[in-house]
Formats: C-alpha cells, sequence, structure tokens
C-alpha cells in the first residue's frame, strides 16, 4: 500500500485510557458530573502522554548530553543514583517533564477534591449510614500518627491519609479512590483492584488449591482496592485490614459494603505494633505497595510483627515496585526515585535500595523459605489496558509489581 | 450541614515543602496555569462532542441526557485519540526539542545563508 494514502482503514489505532465513566460504580462512589469525567480523562491522556511521548526523551538527553558532560567534566562516570538525579535536574528536558508532571499531579488532587467537597455532608451521610455501629469497623482515635504520614502529604494529597475536615469525614479517600484512574490511565481495573486480584491468583498458581487460609491480615490497607480481592477469592477466610487512617478505614469498610462483600474488617492499628494479635493467629500477611510509605525505623518492627502473628505454614508477602539493585542502571533508579524527591514519597529511596531478603530474615525467616515473584494488575482486556502487555515505562508508577515473601516452614 | 468550602479546599496546598523544577520558577508557574488551561479546554471539547454525538443520535440534548451519555467503544478511542493529537499538538515545542537531542548540533539559517552567499 502507498504510504501517501492516510485511509479510514489507516487511521491510527487508539491505545491508552479508556473512557473514565467506565469505572466501577460501588456504593460509596461519589457522583462524577459530565464535565468532572471529562476532566479525569484529559488528566489520565496527560499522564500517558508524559510517559510516552516526554519521558524517552529524558533517556536519550542522558547518553546524548548528561553523561558525557559528567565525564568530560569529572573524568569518572557517575558514581550512585543521587548523582544521576542531580545531573538530571540540571537538563531543561528533564525540568518540563518534572514541572508539567507535578502540575498534572496537583491538578488531578484538586479535580478530586472539587468532586468529593462539593457533595462531602451527602457522602459522609452515606459513609456514617453504612458504618455506624457495625463492628467490623474498629477505630482507635488516639493511634499516634507515625512520622512518616504525619511529616509530609503522600503524593501531594492534601489531607493525606488522615485529616477529616469533619467529624466521620471520609472525602479524602473518596478522592484518593476516584482519582486513581488518573494517574495510572485505568491500569488498575474496574475497581482499582488489579494489583489485588494478581495476588490472589499468583498465590492460587504458587501455593496451590492446598492453601486455605482461615485468617488473613492487610497492613497499611488503605481504603481496601487490593484487600476485597482476597476477600473475594477466599470467601471462607476473615479478612483484617490495618491502617493508621481512619477515614480509610470508614470508606473502606463502606465500600465493601457497597460491593457486598462482608468478610473483611478495618481496624486502625499501626503496623509496626501488632500487639492486639495473638502470635501465629494469621496464615497470610500481606503488605500492597505499603513498605514505601513507612520509615527506616519502623520497617524492622513492621517485619518482626508479621512474622510474630504468622502461623507455621503461613506466608507474608509484601508487593512493591522493584528494588534498586545492582541489575538495574543508575539512571533507572534515578528515574525511579522522582516520586520520592518530587511527589511527596519520602521514604521511596530508601526503602528501594534495602536487601529485603535480609531484612526477611533478620524478621526470623530461613534463607530457604523466602519467595520471590512478580504479578501484573488482572484486569477486564476488552476495557481496560493490559499492564502485562505494555510494554511503556512510567517508572515506579506502572501496575506491575515484584512479590518478596515467605513462607514460614511447619 | 457543614462548612466546607469545596472551591477553596479543592485546591489547598499538600504538606511538604513545592518543589520547583525551571531555572525560573515564575515560568513554571505560568505553565501550571497554562496547562489547567489546556486541560479545560479539553472539557469543553468532550462537552461539545458529547452534544454532537446526542444530535447525531437524535436525542434531545438536555443538560440530563449530557450527564447520562456514555460513549461506545468506539466513540470512547475516537475521543480519546482526539485527545492525543490535541496533546501532541500543544506540547509541540517539547517534542522538537527533544528530536533536537538526537540530531546533536544543527547549522543556524545565518550559517547556510552565508555559506550560499561565498562566490565561486
Ligand atoms: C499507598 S497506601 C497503600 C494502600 C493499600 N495497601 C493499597 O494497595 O491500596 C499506604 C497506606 O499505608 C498506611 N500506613 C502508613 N504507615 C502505616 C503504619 N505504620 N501502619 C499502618 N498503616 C500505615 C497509610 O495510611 C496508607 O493508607
Amino acid at each position: 500500500m502507498a504510504d501517501t494514502q492516510y485511509t479510514q482503514e489507516r487511521k491510527p489505532q487508539y491505545e491508552g485510557p479508556p473512557d473514565y465513566r467506565v469505572a466501577g460504580q460501588h456504593g460509596m462512589y461519589p457522583n462524577v458530573s459530565h464535565d468532572e469525567s471529562a476532566r479525569f480523562n484529559f488528566l489520565a491522556q496527560m499522564n500517558r502522554h508524559l510517559s510516552t511521548q516526554v519521558m524517552p526523551f529524558i533517556g536519550k538527553a542522558y547518553e546524548a548530553r548528561i553523561e558525557p558532560e559528567r565525564i568530560k567534566t569529572e573524568g569518572k562516570p557517575f558514581a550512585s543514583r543521587h548523582e544521576v538525579r542531580k545531573a538530571l535536574a540540571k537538563d531543561p528536558i528533564w525540568q518540563w517533564w518534572s514541572a508539567l508532571r507535578r502540575a498534572t499531579m496537583e491538578s488531578r488532587q484538586q479535580a478530586g477534591r472539587w468532586v468529593v467537597l462539593r457533595q462531602a455532608d451527602e457522602l459522609n451521610t452515606k459513609a456514617a449510614d453504612l458504618t455506624n455501629s457495625d463492628p467490623r469497623l474498629l477505630l482507635d482515635s488516639k493511634l499516634p500518627l507515625p512520622r512518616g504520614v504525619e511529616a509530609i502529604d503522600h503524593h501531594c494529597m492534601p489531607g493525606s491519609y488522615h485529616t477529616e475536615l469533619v467529624e466521620g469525614d471520609i472525602t479524602g479517600p473518596a478522592n484518593y479512590d476516584i482519582g486513581l484512574f488518573a494517574t495510572t490511565g485505568g491500569m488498575l481495573g474496574l475497581y482499582n483492584d488489579g494489583g489485588g486480584k494478581a495476588v490472589a491468583e499468583w498465590v492460587r498458581k504458587n501455593l496451590g488449591e492446598d492453601f486455605k487460609p482461615k485468617r488473613i491480615l492487610d497492613i497499611g490497607c488503605g481504603l481496601g482496592h487490593n484487600v476485597l480481592p482476597l476477600a473475594e477469592a477466599f470467601p471462607e477466610a476473615e479478612v483484617i485490614g490495618i491502617d493508621v487512617g481512619a477515614p480509610m478505614l470508614r470508606y473502606g469498610l463502606a465500600r465493601a459494603k457497597s460491593m457486598g462483600i462482608e468478610n473483611v474488617k478495618f481496624i486502625q492499628g499501626d503496623a509496626a505494633d501488632l500487639s492486639s494479635f495473638d502470635d501465629e493467629s494469621f496464615d497470610w500477611v500481606q503488605s500492597t505497595m505499603f513498605l514505601h510509605e513507612t520509615s527506616y525505623k519502623t520497617m524492622p518492627h513492621i517485619f518482626s510483627e508479621s512474622f510474630r502473628v504468622l502461623k507455621n505454614d503461613g506466608i507474608v508477602l509484601h508487593v512493591e515496585q522493584p528494588q534498586y539493585d545492582s541489575s538495574m542502571s543508575l539512571f533507572e533508579q534515578a528515574m525511579r526515585d522522582w516520586d520520592a524527591f518530587y511527589n511527596n514519597e519520602p521514604f521511596w529511596t530508601k526503602m528501594h535500595e534495602v536487601d529485603l531478603d535480609d531484612w526477611m530474615i533478620r524478621a526470623g525467616f530461613k534463607q530457604d523459605e523466602l519467595i520471590h515473584g512478580g504479578v501484573a494488575a488482572i484486569v477486564d482486556k476488552d476495557v481496560f489496558p493490559d499492564a502485562a502487555d505494555d510494554d511503556s515505562e512510567d517508572f515506579g508508577r506502572k501496575a506491575a509489581w515484584h512479590v518478596v515473601g515467605a513462607r514460614k516452614s511447619a | 450541614m457543614s462548612n466546607i468550602d469545596p472551591i477553596k479546599l479543592a485546591g489547598a496546598k499538600a504538606k511538604g515543602k513545592r518543589p520547583y523544577f525551571m531555572d525560573n520558577p515564575d515560568v513554571e508557574r505560568l505553565t501550571n496555569i497554562v496547562l489547567v488551561l489546556t486541560q479545560e479546554l479539553a472539557v469543553t471539547r468532550e462537552r461539545m462532542d458529547t452534544i454532537e454525538r446526542l444530535l447525531e443520535r437524535g436525542e434531545p440534548v438536555t443538560k440530563a441526557a449530557i450527564e447520562s451519555f456514555r460513549a461506545s467503544r468506539t466513540e470512547a478511542d475516537e475521543r480519546g485519540l482526539w485527545t492525543q493529537e490535541y496533546l501532541a499538538r500543544v506540547f509541540r515545542i517539547i517534542q522538537q526539542e527533544g528530536e533536537a537531542i538526537e540530531t546533536g548540533d544543527e547549522a543556524e539559517s545565518e550559517e547556510v545563508a552565508d555559506e550560499l552567499a561565498e562566490r565561486a
């Protein structure tokens, strides 16, 4: 076919986020108007534009001018990801990409907050009606906030996971819920639960049908996006999510109930101190995209507590973006560190450099009990983009993760 | 009723000092404003597109019809493609700066002009 012909059939094939309006409307979902949906559509496309059309130029700039310039002036290559990042920060293409990425994140927050705050009273009443005097919500208003949560609002989300504008306020988590689509371009699927679905399937595949957990603990469960798929996959199990943020838990239970999922409890607690749970009382301790929001001081406690509450033959699984090891280029590490320094994820950088195997062993596991794997979000591929098939890279934000864990030997 | 002011609170600042990336923070502030204007034009465009499609379907164009409009897969793909093309247009200068990285040093027109003006 002649290249000059641009016929209807040769129209470029669309690849990208689906329409925002396909997002799963559970019973706690706010009303999102036509224009508000359109705004999320734009933001999802904007993020995709930045990752597929702008970011590749940063790699080119690194090769063509940033690294050569370093060799020329210092006579030696970069020695650390921090050196790389500081050099990137002087390059105009990185500056433009960063300025727009940050601006897009802030605009996404504003877009979501507008939606939930304009209907705050309705949403808060709905959540109260669904959760008041339900024993599956256990809050502890005296629980101190970990420094990592209190010091900074994660991913530029004003008020973070814990702030209540009025008593019983759940607009924070509602905003988190409705805007995740824009940040991930719909990659997390119908209910932003593609990660949890993938973990459930991974466990079934790798541990077999014999693994029948009776009690599952999800630490740092947030509003339960990735907890509910576990509860659905193991309907016989009692599933408990703990988090420090009361609004997340309240919204989480209300959302779960509105989706007809009943075998989940949401308890306010700190993952570094599980003293309200007995030794060897869980078959499975799960964390999903949680460790990077903790701290160097608390992580050993989180690991040892997870070990303690785990039954023999039980599993601990941590799901995170890949660790920085010697097989990952310093450039990639520096790019992945962007969220740490410029999107209010301060522990992201340190968390990703530690040797998780070593930490698991120090918590009590043996080398041959360790588990390693990988998962990619499971979504309805007819509607949502498939992370497993997608070769674009949005350093740190792709819907594909590593699994590091252990199975306690009997 | 609570006294939550959604207009003011929607744009609240997140806790933590804001980083600036560009050499001139004013350029970056303006970039933020331009990005949001770009966004709002896309929103308006999507609304127009919805109205057109309602008209094509022969349905009454009311606010309620706009609110409950659902694009078919093909329609949604067309809208998505439009936005991608739109973004490529708005951010053309970044694309061109990016392409220039690979090209490396190029002659300016004035240099070529001088060269072409050289006598045999
Ligand atoms: C990025 S979110 C991840 C939420 C969830 N696991 C998911 O996959 O959607 C991290 C959550 O960890 C919570 N968190 C942070 N530090 C914590 C701690 N020490 N103990 C319990 N929860 C904590 C935050 O409140 C937040 O909800």
